[in-house]
């Protein structure tokens, strides 16, 4: 009897302590893996400093050149374009899901959106590779470049089809999932009796949205953008199969890019010979997971803010 | 219990309000009288809310409601098909249960409704805003903050601002749900003496539980009891003489 309870008090705290422990490695594994990759990329730092990395545009390994700056300027291009095409119908779905739609509706096309999310992302570059960059290079190359091609962003030097703009169309369709579910909480979270008021005193639906719903959610809409920003800013595989992977600054909205991410995960394992490239991979995975980790953090914050503060 | 009354503002004429397959008010036909405090009594449950919102059409923002029935505004079915809801909205405003100040300040929330309606030079609106905080009673309370969020007002001038806000759209009607019960005394007797003197030129309808606050401020008083009218009339008459049984057990605390 008592070596029974012994036995089951030691089982209690055993569990205890294992499932503290596995807790603990969890939340301290970013830190762990960004000190790794601070190590491993301390060699090529000791001989040049971050900040010449991320500025220099020059990418030549085999001579010792390692500049981040094209594949900054082109995750930038991606990603910015990405969250251009994604953001304006985002948020007007968003407002419809919250606002107009019937009970029933919503509840049956939010989990359709929510599925677009659990679309493993070798499926979104798949669909880019088949359909997204046969369209750019046969007809919207063509026809932007007729028309617009004067305007140095819209100039078509690379017929391919394969840029900056298959890579932020693709992008833009990952998160809308993200920026439309969370952009529909925060909206939902402003109170009914706010809305009441202002449709008590005679506003029109579109006025009481405009002018109370979105300025009240505003905080929270931001966070939602910002969600979908460093979702994009991350993604590698979808993006790396359509962009085209030049490492050099895209000019324009068709020519190739080159990401961070793509970069790392092109190159990693490959040519390792090369002296510091491993180091320089991990110094760009490091920005990465810095830049990725300071705005996700930042979203988060705010959203929490925002919903606390609506409701 | 047909008392006529002389020239009615409003004629609820067989309401009927569902909840889904759940009925709120059951064929309440009533005429409200113009310039006077009516009171809607009934213990929780009974539909004084439903009934009080139905009348500027603010119970259909809830999903699944349906109403059949008139209810006369100046001779005007304000469900008839062809009538702009925010028309009848602007004329018959809503004073709520808790103050839901908008997200702006003390001035562009009383300026709200006039801007809506499209009033913008600085000079008008600033008129209105300080003619209808004074006529809330917050004006000097707030004259040298009007820019401040009015977030930041106590709940008790937060009420009063949305009676300002209510006002600044010039209705003919205030509907008030329980517009002391979130309050402290103090607030809620400011309120009180408000919605007394605004009677003169406003037609107030008041839902209210607390039966005092109705023998204070009522001139005229509707009875309900599970979605029905049970009775209505004269103040003094509903409460010194009522008629039906229920109204009575209801009076003397007996009806929950």
């Amino acid at each position: 009897m008592a070596h029974n309870q012994n036995l089951r008090r030691l089982k209690d705290r055993s569990a205890g302590h294992v499932m503290g422990g596995l807790t603990w490695v969890a939340a301290t594994l970013v830190i762990a893996i960004g000190l790794a990759l601070l190590a491993r990329a301390q060699p090529l730092l000791d001989l040049q400093p971050l900040g010449s990395l991320l500025t220099s545009s020059e990418w030549s390994p085999l001579r010792g050149q390692f500049g981040f700056f094209p594949f900054i300027v082109g995750t930038l291009a991606v990603t910015l374009l990405a969250m251009f095409l994604a953001v304006p119908p985002c948020l007007l779905t968003a407002i419809y899901l919250a606002e107009y739609a019937p009970a029933r509706l919503r509840q049956s096309v939010k989990p359709a959106i929510d599925v677009l999310a659990g679309i493993p992302s070798v499926v979104y570059g798949v669909w880019g590779t088949l359909t997204v960059v046969p369209v750019i290079r046969d007809y919207v190359t063509p026809w932007v470049s007729r028309t617009l091609g004067f305007i140095p962003l819209f100039r078509a030097d690379n017929p391919t089809g394969y840029g900056v703009l298959a890579g932020g169309v693709v992008l833009a369709v990952m998160v809308f999932p993200i920026i439309i579910s969370v952009t529909e909480e925060v909206i939902r979270a402003v109170p009914f009796g706010m809305r009441e008021a202002a449709l008590a005193l005679g506003a029109t639906r579109w006025q009481m949205i405009k002018t109370v719903v979105l300025r009240r959610a505003r905080p929270g809409v931001i966070a939602a953008v910002v969600l979908g920003f460093s979702r994009a800013f991350g993604e590698t595989m979808a993006v790396m199969m359509v962009t085209g992977n030049v490492a050099q600054i895209p000019r324009s909205i068709f020519d190739p890019a080159y990401t961070l991410p793509a970069l790392i995960a092109n190159n990693y394992g490959e040519m390792m010979s090369i002296p510091l490239y491993d180091a320089a991979l991990l110094a760009a995975a490091l920005v990465l997971l810095i830049v990725v980790l300071i705005f996700t953090i930042i979203a988060r914050i705010v959203l929490a803010q925002a919903i606390k503060s609506a409701a | 219990m047909d008392s006529a009354i002389n020239d009615p503002l409003i004629q609820i004429q067989g309401l009927n309000v569902a909840y889904g397959s759940q009925l709120a008010i059951r064929d309440v036909s009533v005429d409200i009288p113009a310039q006077q405090i009516t009171a809607i009594i009934g213990p929780s449950g009974c539909g004084k809310t439903t009934l009080l919102r139905s009348i500027s059409r603010l119970t259909e923002l809830v999903d699944g409601v349906r109403v059949w029935g008139k209810i006369l505004f100046d001779g005007q079915d304000v469900y008839a098909p062809d009538v702009d809801v925010t028309e009848v909205r602007k004329r018959i405003g809503l004073l709520a249960q808790r103050p839901f100040p908008l997200p702006m300040s003390i001035y562009d929330n009383v300026a709200y409704g006039p801007r809506l309606y499209g009033v913008r030079q600085r000079e008008a609106l600033n008129a209105i805003v300080e003619k209808e905080l004074r006529a809330a009673g917050l004006w000097d309370e707030v004259k040298d903050r009007l820019h401040a969020p009015a977030t930041a007002l106590s709940i008790g001038q937060q009420q009063r601002l949305c009676l300002a806000r209510g006002l600044a759209v010039e209705p003919d009607v205030l509907l008030c749900d329980e517009v002391t019960s979130a309050l402290d005394p103090i607030s809620a007797q400011r309120i009180e003496g408000r919605l007394v003197e605004l009677k003169t030129n406003y037609t107030i309808i008041l839902v209210t539980h607390v039966l005092r606050q109705a023998r204070r401020l009522a001139d005229y008083v509707i009875f309900m009891y599970l979605g029905e009218l049970i009775e209505h009339g004269p103040a003094e008459q509903i409460f010194q003489h009522p008629q039906h049984p229920k109204t009575r057990a209801y009076l003397a605390g007996e009806l929950y």
